[in-house]
């Protein structure tokens, strides 16, 4: 047993409201300069929908992630760590700009400078790539809210799956329609890939608290790992020639503050805590062969806090005291293991994502509540059990994003949330409570209700648990590659020549703070307002 | 199911080669321990890379401010700062805490607000004052000939020549720098000039919801009003106010707090995409079904909010009211008829007019209901009996009685003490034949406007009667449900036989014709919102917002709703009643506010205008009216409307005294004084004979007139143009004079109304001087002939409030307003000072005539018994001030002074007392504690008086004077509605009596605020803030005239309007009532500028604009990160069935042409839009990507360049118990849902 201590998150989506405030608190604290316009490390995905960058859930194409061979080793789908070596100058298989989207700004200066002219000043749209006039056809967030739904969302890889699996279609037509929001950052994976694709070994993931960073100076922009990631979270910044990714806003949790897209969420949906595993289980889990069993696997992993078998084992591997407590108190863990109800993202991917998911109810059916509602005992709570298999989400949809398919095991998570709305109800309106609720989804009365409070009433300092770092131990700290760093190993380096996106980083290493505060003063300070041609970019022109 | 089934090898990664090659790599680095699966790789440090991350992190401090800007959010923020730079913000989560078992307010906030920064040092920052160059050219020469402001503006100006020259260019760029000093002495000079020509009554300010940001409202609208201008009203001009709630309530709005959603045991949300337009709030809904809260919506789309919710109802757009009407019908029939249900029963008897008598009269050989039955006609002679409203009493054996609460005991001497709903022994009975005496019954005729174009007709039913004091009598239940179609035995007329009956109103049936809802769901849905009220003692709840209450009909559709929350018990009550969220109209610290922002402490009373009337009379609308008023009354009207136009009656509204009209009278009213006082004559006697003689006029009687209309308009935190101006492009055509894509006919004559004046050379471009302060750069900043650069919320000190939450906070500067930007509070000090130098020669002092509505909340609703019309014009009455005509109020102007009045606080404060709703606050400790606070004023009028010199000063006043802020003033105001209605109510804020909460206060952290007189809920003890508990659980009278919630309004014209009930009136029939192409044809005959046919099939469809996701109204849609997450510019949303009917894909280019105006816009197809209505959200704006229309060859408009004003008669009533004028509270509202557009694919070529 190695004990490890693992900052994670787990988002209700039952709760999002699809606000993008994450997005955009994400974007204005970390991401608004030069060579990273078009990088949203937090995103708001409109499910159905294709995601940014677009279609990125289909690995057929984009070869994110881990597979399982034959003889049973774990390998990237990109390839093996001797492919790569072998391929280190071809293209990566990688979205292109297109995919995710062309940044633009506006000539917002001819609204005030336009001299007297026959028609009214308009701001017109001008790429922050190429500093041309553009036609804006595609964002980040482009099909937001079903916008351009049938035709855009047809292409959604996980609805092109749930079609193909079921004989039926699902519709999408106005009486059927059903969507929800997917709030996305990086995974901060166990078993990262994006690590294991660099090339340099730049990227790792910190012993102490399992947050994967991009090192800036260590980086050549060979951009293997935005193919190896499977969720399409490490960017590449086309001034610097480097990877970027979210950063779990480490300098924060550090502090025991939660990361920005936490704290300034609005529907309060997202909780930060520490979960502990045995680093020695990781890659025999990731290794099952069968993919719905990977939940469960990833969770064969994770170490019980309370267990004076692992506490002893914990303080023996160098975790903190408060570290310990900290995995006791953690609502991350509560969610995932005393109330079942979190779910990871795509375990399929075997990466180990470590943000993890409680699955949307959804507006019933009216056929079915028409049906159902017993006029004698209109909340009867088998009336909302029953009603879990026509929720307008199709339940396959979700199994396709948490469980690799697994219905069964979304509907045990969406019979419990109905079953905490049928419980809290008598109690609400003054009834006696009944027993018989929780025991129908196997759950204990208390702890139904303990998981009411966790996500109902969800207080601050019950959404984040989050022990500070212990800087007065700092040269202990390290760093912990899932790597192949095949360059380091073998001394190779090397430049490409063609374009950033989808074809070659090319430029090779630039210092990473090109974009720095200073330039970001003096163009904010700066009186004149220039054209859009002649500005180097950046959300803040 | 195991993990690691044992049949496997051992894990590993690749292949054995790659283990080769990691092997080998443990020898070839030196750093790092490979573990023993060959996983992973452990190092030490090699972590500084990490630097720049920290160093972004990092910041030298972090301040406290909010947005101003109207979305109800009132969220505290922090803005970070780094090296003197706003670099971003992120909200603040340090509210008060509102309990241990409910969720938090934080964080309270939206993307939109966590956005703002972008603006501080973007390219559409207005850094400098612009003045329009052709106008600027014209000044600067005017003046060096003249060598005088006043005379340079008006050499301009009185020069059509040059006057149009500069008006024409309105909207084309051209704009130059020019420094403060130039750019503020036009302004003042133009104000100077205007007063001195035609009045101050022709100067207009323009700013909206004082509540988001109230010393920036307030030090505008304090140098309006002391210079005599008008302050024009936003909360109905923006449609936002629901007539309804002072209809029913008599108070402008009143709602619970978004905490108190998570009471709720029922929640329907109704027209109102909470996620969106409630951001920071909607997690409360959520939170509140983990507690087993039933959710249900109702929207023609599947709204945002649809996916929370426990059903869905898909509505068709503007039928609220019928689905309401038919729930209103299952609840009565099972809830009250065919069984009763005590808790119901009782409660409508105790807080409604439901058990009240109303008299029938004869009509066409049938009954119609008439006037309430009041004190008068039983022979009582006590004060005000006209107003003491009866009920039979079951303990009295069935007589007529007078309980205590009316209207007659709120105001008078008598009153005192019986102002209050105990019943004391009375037993009110609520059916007359519910008592064991005999009771007859009669046939009455009753409204409808179901058909299908929506022609009124009517329907007969019976009711039972008794003949009281000569009367027949009903009473409002017995009405009530005849206008349900609930039957009861024995009665005769037409009732539906059961819910399967489609043709009676108000069956699920019938209303699933109408609705589209199904009626089984119609059925479940009120069942259980009121069995969920009954078993909760009324925590059922209606969420409502724009989607129902922008209609031409909203306030009927709201009076449905209330009448399932009243009739279910649940208003004033936790988690029960109307919850409507639409615009921050709280201003929670409201009497401080008041005094300040209107001078009442200078001057008193200030010119308050009703901006749907004002604009549609100045912008020309009114011309375009091709109906009459009477095509909106009911088949059992009388036809007193007939021949009239609406203008006709906007013009009888100012006549009667019922709305404020400015400009008011033909003439400047300060000539009028002087020629008055030369005859020596009295002024008010001059004006009345005047008026009387035709001599003097309304000025809205002929708003074409020379001088008749408003010349200067100042607007500030409003984006009037690009945003709210109902009918655009009337705006830009009459009020501009500029370029228009305006395609409608003016009326034929016949339909110019009566007594309007029509002018065929009417002026156009009247406004002389625009005026706009801003941060950024607008449709309106765009079109203004002075621009000045405003501090944004960043940069300044202020105060915020709503209706979503409890607390108070404050705007704190982060930096210093950049590059040449001023706060308002320092514009408009800047402005009045330059005024004040240039009055000494060109005004002095002078004597003013407001002429003043009756007004809300005082003895002026005593002014119209009965709700009978006495037109004085028409000889029925002679012109009484006060009376029959508005007031006439004289009040002396001291130009000179106007700024050290600005900058003091003025005595009149603790001369006579602060009125809000009702009660005086008397201020004398907090006066002389200001004068500590802020310092004293030197010097000039306001000398020795408490100073008003800088921003924080006016915060500070306002906390100060406040109930709501100051536990004094709270309990002083409770003990004084204590002795009106002998209830106790002091104990509700005595416990805070000396709780002060000071501006420092609100710095640290938001403050929760004092249960108050000023509004009608109880913060007391910390529970939750709800409408109506004091009324219910104090026994506080509402301010209506029977004291409770009232289904019955007898007035007038809601009788000729087939309005005295809750009724179903359909969305306004465009195509019958303007020639729009009907709903769902191509649009055939939509002509181009070159007059050819328009090219491409087009679908004409319903044209609504829902509030935006991505923008709060104009604000934050042309910002880069929003535009960024949504689609770079405007866009339509439609359905996938109607794209496919006109050859549109996602993302095409599109126009919508109406009569109003043309827009171009890119489509966004959807499968969560029904067919049949398109949704062009809320306030885009034409500044960013707005490419030239094809059908007009010109920039394609905004979202209301396809709307226009529409004038409801029954919001003109005034002068009668709660149907009475205050600011923002009661007036006709600016609504724009029931219009229809003809949308058509465009060239995908476009230029710009």
């Amino acid at each position: 047993m190695r004990v490890m201590a693992q900052m994670a998150m787990v988002m209700n989506l039952d709760k999002c409201i699809g606000c993008h405030t994450c997005s955009v608190t994400c974007k204005q604290a970390w991401t608004n300069r030069s060579g990273t316009e078009y990088v949203w490390w937090n995103n708001v995905e409109t499910r159905p929908g294709q995601g940014y960058p677009r279609t990125y859930e289909d690995q057929e194409r984009w070869k994110g992630g881990w597979v399982v061979s034959p003889s049973g080793r774990l390998k990237l789908r990109a390839g093996g760590r001797v492919k790569k070596l072998l391929q280190i100058f071809a293209n990566p298989v990688l979205p292109s700009l297109e995919d995710y989207y062309e940044p633009w700004t506006y000539d917002y200066d001819t609204l005030v400078k336009a001299p007297l002219q026959e028609h009214t000043p308009v701001a017109r749209p001008y790429s922050l790539i190429s500093g041309k006039p553009m036609n804006i056809s595609w964002s980040a967030n482009w099909d937001d809210n079903l916008g351009g739904a049938p035709e855009l969302t047809k292409n959604d890889p996980v609805l092109r799956k749930i079609r193909d699996a079921a004989a039926e279609s699902v519709q999408l037509e106005y009486k059927k329609t059903f969507m929800f929001y997917l709030p996305r950052i990086c995974e901060h994976c166990l078993n990262p890939s994006c690590a294991a694709s660099c090339p340099s070994g730049a990227i790792y993931k910190r012993a102490e608290d399992g947050i994967v960073l991009v090192d800036q100076d260590a980086c050549r922009g060979w951009r293997q790992c935005i193919t190896g990631c499977p969720y399409k979270k490490v960017y590449f910044n086309h001034r610097t020639g480097k990877a970027e990714k979210c950063t779990f806003c480490f300098p924060r949790i550090e502090v025991g503050i939660p990361t920005v897209c936490s704290e300034t969420c609005v529907g309060r949906l997202r909780y930060i805590g520490l979960v502990l595993y045995d680093a020695d289980k990781v890659l025999e889990a990731a290794a099952n062969p069968d993919d719905t069993a990977l939940y469960q696997a990833q969770r064969a992993c994770f170490l019980d806090p309370h267990d004076p078998e692992v506490i002893s084992a914990a303080q023996r591997d160098g975790i903190p005291f408060d570290w310990i407590e900290g995995a006791q108190r953690s609502p991350v863990w509560r969610l995932i293991h005393d109330y079942e109800v979190a779910l990871p993202l795509h375990p399929e991917y075997r990466t180990m994502p470590m943000v993890w998911y409680i699955p949307p109810l959804s507006p019933i059916v009216d056929e079915v509540t028409k049906v159902a509602v017993d006029p004698e005992s209109p909340e009867s709570h088998d009336v909302l059990f029953a009603a879990i298999d026509t929720l307008r989400i199709p339940t396959a949809y979700l199994a396709e994003l948490f469980t690799a398919g697994d219905v069964a095991v979304v509907e045990k998570v969406l019979k419990r949330l109905a079953a905490m709305r049928s419980y809290m109800r008598d109690i609400n309106l003054g009834r006696d409570p009944r027993g018989e609720i929780a025991e129908a989804v196997g759950m204990r009365e208390e702890d139904l209700y303990d998981m009411y409070r966790l996500l109902a009433l969800a207080k601050y300092d019950e959404r984040y648990v989050i022990p500070t770092g212990h800087a007065e131990d700092a040269h202990r700290l390290e760093e912990l590659a899932t790597d192949c760093a095949v360059s380091e190993h073998i001394g190779l380096d090397g430049r490409g020549t063609e374009g950033p996106f989808g074809a070659d980083s090319g430029r090779g290493p630039v210092p990473v703070a090109i974009q720095t505060f200073a330039e970001t003063k003096r163009r904010q300070q700066a009186d004149e307002m220039g054209r859009p041609a002649d500005r180097q970019g950046g959300l803040t022109q | 199911m195991s993990a690691t089934p044992t049949n496997r090898p051992p894990a590993g990664l690749d292949s054995g080669a790659t283990d080769a090659v990691l092997r080998m790599g443990r020898f070839f680095t030196k750093r790092g321990t490979v573990s023993g699966d060959l996983r992973t790789v452990t190092r030490e440090g090699g972590r500084g890379a990490d630097a720049f991350y920290r160093d972004r992190w990092s910041h030298d401090k972090v301040v406290r401010s909010t947005h101003g800007v109207n979305c109800t959010g009132s969220c505290s923020w922090k803005v970070y700062v780094k090296d003197g730079i706003i670099t971003w913000e992120a909200q603040q989560t340090d509210y008060p805490s509102i309990g241990p078992d409910r969720p938090e307010y934080e964080p309270r906030g939206c993307p939109r607000g966590a956005a703002f920064s972008w603006y501080t040092y973007s390219p559409t920052r207005v850094r400098y004052p612009y003045v329009r160059g052709l106008l600027l050219e014209m000044y600067r020469e005017a003046k060096a000939r003249l060598g005088d402001p006043v005379l340079a503006w008006a050499d301009i100006v009185t020069d059509p020549e040059r006057a149009a020259r500069y008006k024409a260019a309105r909207g084309k760029g051209g704009l130059v720098r020019a420094s403060w000093e130039e750019a503020t002495e036009i302004v003042a000079a133009a104000h100077v000039h205007t007063i001195k020509t035609v009045g101050p009554d022709r100067i207009a300010g323009f700013s909206p919801i004082p509540a988001m940001s109230m010393a920036s409202y307030g030090v505008g609208a304090r140098f309006i009003s002391l210079i005599g201008g008008s302050c024009l009203s936003f909360y109905d001009w923006y449609a936002d106010l629901p007539p309804a709630s002072p209809q029913v309530f008599g108070d402008q709005t009143d709602v619970p707090e978004s905490a108190d959603w998570w009471d709720a045991g029922y929640l329907v949300m109704w027209g109102s995409n909470v996620p969106v337009t409630r951001t920071p709030d909607a997690h409360f809904m959520t939170e509140a079904r983990y507690r087993g809260q039933k959710v249900v919506t109702v929207s023609p789309d599947f709204a945002d909010n649809t996916k929370f919710a426990d059903e869905w109802v898909a509505i068709a757009p503007g039928t609220d009211a019928a689905l309401a009407m038919a729930m209103g019908h299952v609840i009565l029939r099972e809830f009250f008829v065919e069984k009763d249900t005590p808790e119901f029963l009782e409660y409508v008897t105790a807080y409604s007019d439901l058990p009240f008598l109303v008299s029938l009269e004869q009509l066409d050989g049938a009954y119609r209901p008439g006037k309430f039955l009041t004190a008068d006609e039983l022979g009582d002679r006590s004060e005000n009996a006209q107003f003491k409203t009866v009920v039979l009493d079951d303990a009295a054996g069935g007589e007529p009685v007078v309980p205590n609460g009316s209207m007659g005991f709120r105001y008078g001497e008598e009153g005192k003490g019986s102002w209050n709903l105990d019943l004391g022994d009375i037993r009110p009975r609520l059916s007359v034949v519910d008592g064991a005496d005999a009771s007859d019954a009669v046939e009455i005729v009753l409204p409808r406007f179901d058909s299908p174009d929506g022609a009124p007709s009517t329907l007969r039913r019976g009711v039972p009667v008794r003949e009281v004091a000569g009367r027949l009598v009903t009473t409002v239940y017995d009405l009530l449900l005849a206008q349900y179609g609930v039957a009861r035995p024995g009665l005769p007329g037409d009732w539906p036989a059961s819910y399967e009956d489609a043709e009676g109103a108000c069956t699920p049936e019938w209303s699933q014709a109408i609705t589209g809802v199904p009626a089984a769901q119609c059925i479940r849905i009120a069942r259980e919102f009121a069995e969920n009220a009954r078993e909760t003692g009324g925590r059922s709840m209606i969420l409502m917002g724009a989607g129902t209450n922008h209609w031409f009909h909203s306030d009927m559709i709201y009076r449905s709703f209330l009448a399932l929350t009243t009739l279910t018990g649940c208003q004033g009550k936790n988690g029960g009643g109307w919850a409507h969220y639409v615009g921050q109209e709280k201003v929670r610290p409201q009497t401080g506010f008041a005094q300040m922002a209107f001078g009442l402490d200078w001057q008193r009373p200030p010119r308050q205008n009703i901006s749907a009337a004002f604009f549609y009379l100045h912008t020309g609308q009114w011309r375009y009216d091709t109906y009459d008023a009477a095509a909106m009354t009911a088949a059992t009207g009388s036809g007193r409307f007939a021949g009239k136009s609406n203008a006709d009656l906007v013009a009888m509204s100012a006549r009667l005294g019922w709305m404020p009209s400015y400009p008011s009278l033909s003439g400047n009213m300060l000539e009028h004084t002087d020629a008055a006082r030369e005859q020596g004559r009295d002024v008010k006697e001059y004006l009345v004979s005047g008026l009387k003689d035709g001599s003097i006029r309304f000025a809205a009687e002929d708003p074409d007139g020379e001088g008749n209309y408003p010349q200067v308009l100042t607007v500030w935190r409003s984006n009037l143009l690009g945003s709210s101006s109902k009918g655009n492009e009337y705006f830009n055509e009459w009020l501009l004079g500029t370029d228009s894509s305006l395609r409608a006919d003016e009326a034929p004559e016949g339909h110019r109304g009566q007594e309007m004046v029509w002018r065929d050379d009417a002026k156009k471009g009247k406004l002389d001087l625009l005026l706009t302060l801003d941060f950024r750069m607008t449709s309106t900043t765009l079109f203004s002939d002075v621009v000045l650069p405003a501090a944004t919320w960043y940069e300044k000190y202020d105060l915020s409030s709503t209706d979503m939450h409890p607390f108070v906070h404050s705007f704190n500067p982060a930096i210093s307003p950049p590059w040449e930007t001023r706060t308002d509070y320092q514009a408009f000090h800047a402005v009045a000072k330059r005024f004040s130098e240039l009055a000494v020669d060109h005004l002095g002092v002078r004597q003013d005539v407001v002429v003043a509505p009756l007004q809300h909340d005082t003895p002026d609703e005593l002014a119209y018994p009965k709700g009978v019309v006495r037109d004085w014009k028409a000889g029925e009455c002679e012109p009484i001030p006060g009376v029959t005509m508005p007031k006439l109020v004289p009040v002396e102007r001291d130009y000179p002074a106007v700024y050290d009045k600005l900058t003091s606080i003025g005595p009149l404060a603790e001369k006579l007392g602060m009125p809000t709703k009702g009660v005086v606050f008397h201020p004398e400790p907090e006066i002389e504690r200001l004068g500590h606070l802020n310092g004293l004023a030197r010097g000039g009028a306001g000398n020795g008086r408490p100073s008003l010199a800088r921003d924080r000063d006016m915060c500070e006043a306002i906390l100060a004077l406040s109930g709501t802020t100051n536990g004094r003033l709270a309990t002083q105001g409770w003990r004084q509605v204590e002795e009106r209605t002998g209830q106790r109510l002091a104990d509700l804020s005595e416990g805070e009596e000396g709780k002060r909460i000071t501006f420092a206060d609100t710095q640290a952290a938001p403050q929760s605020v004092i249960t108050s007189p000023e509004w009608s809920g109880s913060e007391h003890g910390g529970r939750r803030y709800s409408a109506f508990v004091v009324n219910v659980e104090r026994l506080k009278p509402w301010h209506t005239l029977t004291g409770r919630q009232h289904f019955y309004l007898d007035h007038d014209w809601f009788t000729e309007m087939g309005e005295s009930l809750p009724v179903f009136r359909p969305p306004l029939n465009m195509h019958l009532l303007f020639g729009e192409p009907e709903l769902g044809s191509s649009g055939e005959g939509q002509v181009g500028r070159d007059g050819n046919p328009l090219p491409g099939l087009g679908l004409t469809v319903r044209y609504l604009t829902p509030h935006n996701k991505w923008s709060i109204h104009s604000e934050y849609q042309d910002n880069l990160l929003m535009l960024s997450l949504a689609r770079g510019g405007q866009a339509i949303w439609m359905s996938a069935g109607d794209a496919a009917k006109i050859g549109v894909a996602d993302n095409d280019w599109i126009e919508a042409v109406n009569r109003n105006g043309v827009i171009a816009a890119r489509a966004i197809v959807s499968s969560r839009m029904p067919d049949g209505t398109v949704y062009m959200h809320h306030a885009q704006d034409r500044t960013v990507d707005v490419p030239l229309a094809e059908a007009s060859g010109k920039r394609g408009g905004i979202h209301n360049s396809a709307t226009r004003v529409l004038m409801k008669p029954s919001h003109l009533v005034g002068g009668y118990a709660q149907l009475s004028w205050a600011f923002n509270y009661y007036g006709p509202t600016g609504n724009q849902r029931d219009e229809v557009t003809v949308i058509r694919r465009r060239s995908q070529e476009v230029t710009y």
